[in-house]
């Protein structure tokens, strides 16, 4: 298969707004441009990989993501997981995943009480075997933003300790040349992407469809997604 | 009937907006104030007749959706029960 082939569908909720700029960003790298699919949806065609984008789902009532998380089109999307297909959560679409349960743990409110939106420095963990981890080097840093008020990532030592051991984490906050705490959020054992039981599907708070240019400040949001695409099509 | 749903955080899990309340209300001169945790009130009216079976679609409510058990605890309260 080549990237082109590579069907890609982004969920929309009321309230999502980064839906159109990861709409581009695929399509930027694959040349296809992927189908976007309102949350009222009951069915979703087949898809390689399935993207729940940032925003702010629902106006964020209730918890971030919990009313996202019981919209129509998320039976289809959980069957697409439990048949072992790639969906990656992004901001919101993180928040909606654990709370669907898709990847553990929960995104609570930001340590310091603040929106923090600016670029962080993620570093690549030694994962199990996942196509949103494969591509890159072990250790390899990105710089990509982040835009969040509840991005505080949460689950209990136990639930942790099983995660890390399981090579579950995905990212974690570094030091790098971003402004700032290297942490921007409070999120336990620096925690910024998380991957579930069997790596196909990933929560990250980052936002790659922002670093896709120099324009945007830098390209390695680019370059995680296209990494992720080139893996889901070998 | 009605039924009334508390939500609080479990211990252990950190509140920064009780711990921002709470450094006001030192602040302010309460200084007995040692710590603060915000939770949620949900008021239902809910078709129902039976206490007991309000109580169990309530207590389904709240693990489907009312509450993320991983961080929160939920108690219900149902002012006409006997």
């Amino acid at each position: 298969m080549t990237l082109s082939a590579l069907r890609v569908a982004i969920i929309v909720f009321p309230g999502s707004n980064c839906d159109r700029d990861m709409m581009v960003a695929i399509e930027q790298l694959t040349s296809r441009r992927p189908a976007l699919v309102w949350h009222k949806e009951a069915s979703l065609d087949p898809a390689d990989l399935v993207i729940i984008p940032g925003g702010f789902s629902f106006g964020d009532y209730l918890r971030c993501g919990a009313l996202a998380g019981r919209s129509p089109i998320m039976n289809a999307v959980l069957d697409h997981a439990a048949r072992g297909g790639a969906v990656m959560g992004i901001c919101n679409g993180f928040q909606v995943l654990t709370e669907t349960g898709m990847v553990p743990g929960v995104l609570i409110r930001n340590a310091g009480l603040k929106f923090t939106c600016r670029n962080v420095r993620l570093q690549l963990c030694e994962t199990l075997s996942s196509p949103f981890t494969a591509g890159l080097a072990m250790g390899e840093d990105l710089t990509i933003p982040v835009a969040h008020n509840e991005g505080n990532y949460f689950a209990d030592d136990d639930e942790l300790d099983r995660l890390e051991g399981n090579g579950q984490v995905a990212f974690r906050y570094v030091n790098g040349d971003a402004v700032g705490p290297a942490n921007p959020n409070g999120a336990s054992r620096d925690i910024a992407g998380v991957l579930s039981n069997n790596g196909r599907v990933l929560g990250m708070m980052p936002h790659p469809e922002r670093a896709m240019s120099k324009l945007h400040g830098g390209t390695d949001g680019a370059t995680f997604l296209l990494k992720s695409l080139e893996a889901l099509v070998s | 009937m009605q039924a009334i749903v508390n939500i609080s955080l479990k211990e252990g899990v950190l509140d920064p907006q009780g711990r921002a309340i709470s450094h006001s209300l030192n602040d302010l001169g309460f200084n007995e104030v040692s710590d603060v945790r915000v939770g949620k009130q949900i008021l239902l009216e809910i078709d129902e007749t039976d206490p007991a079976r309000l109580r169990q679609r309530v207590a389904r409510m709240c693990e489907t959706l009312l509450s993320n058990t991983v961080i929160e605890d939920y108690s219900i309260d149902i002012p006409d029960e006997e």
